[in-house]
């Protein structure tokens, strides 16, 4: 097996999620968090392909696709969500989006 | 020793555009760095021969997710937002978690390489003919139709959703 081993590609992953959770549990801005939430599905799908190249199987790469599907349908509905949110409140800061009702 | 090069080359990509992301004030910043992190993401699938999700991670994410972003951001005023702290006030708690993520990580580097050991791979299972969209054509259509055709499903409830919400009266 020609290439980085297996253990280089887990580490970055974790160490891209890791950055995900921080920005995810650090940032006030709902955009923001988005995006760290995009980080961590990339950090999973990272992972997904390098077990797949290990083990020589295109099984892991169908799974990294829906992963990517469902990133894709969750931006769709969220960015909605965020610009609704702006349009009823003129903020995007977690701490005061705290209620569902208005 | 090439790949090992392009490996550091699109790690750096990757961990420093996560890095930004995370820290940058200004929410296009960030954006921008995204966009460079799946990229590097999208090299190393490229140098794992994944060439399909390449293409995908290149046309959905950086192409279609990360221009929805920015279509957002410039959708919504935050010009007041990025005078403002930028971290939110449970940041003892993010602290606690992020340090045990990094703990974890720390645990397994030290073992090393036997802690990811692993059964050996079965036999070839998929035969090498082919390219890899292929391959991964013959699998999804054979053994995950079903979870296929539910994707297609999610995604119609996802339009649908966000027509609803966008729109003011249906």
């Amino acid at each position: 097996m020609s290439g980085p081993p297996l253990a280089w590609y887990l580490i970055l992953s974790a160490v891209l999620f890791a950055l995900g959770v921080a920005g995810f549990l650090f940032r006030k801005s709902i955009i923001t968090i988005f995006m760290s939430i995009e980080l961590m599905l990339n950090a999973v799908n990272l992972s997904f392909v390098a077990f797949s190249y290990q083990l020589k199987q295109v099984n892991g790469h169908v799974f990294a696709f829906f992963v990517m599907v469902v990133a894709a349908a969750e931006a769709a509905v969220g960015l909605a969500i965020i610009v609704t949110v702006f349009k009823n409140r003129e903020t995007l800061n977690v701490d005061e989006v705290d209620s569902m009702k208005y | 020793m090439m790949d090992a090069l392009f490996f550091y080359l699109f790690a750096t990509l990757v961990l420093g555009g996560a890095i930004l992301t995370v820290t940058r004030r200004n929410a296009v910043h960030s954006a921008i760095s995204l966009i460079v992190s799946l990229i590097g993401v999208a090299g190393l699938y490229l140098l794992q021969q994944a060439e399909f999700l390449f293409a995908v991670q290149i046309v959905l994410y950086v192409g279609g997710i990360m221009v929805l972003f920015l279509f957002v951001i410039m959708l919504v005023n935050l010009d007041q937002a990025a005078k403002q702290r930028r971290f939110n006030r449970q940041w003892w708690i993010a602290l606690l978690c992020v340090t045990a993520v990094g703990v974890e990580i720390a645990y397994f580097v030290r073992k090393g390489a036997s802690a990811f050991s692993m059964a050996r791979p079965p036999v070839a299972a998929v035969a090498n003919a082919g390219g890899n969209t292929e391959q991964i054509a013959d699998v999804l259509f054979r053994q995950y139709l079903l979870p296929f055709e539910i994707a297609s499903v999610l995604l119609l409830v996802a339009v649908v959703g966000s027509v609803v919400m966008a729109k003011k009266r249906i």
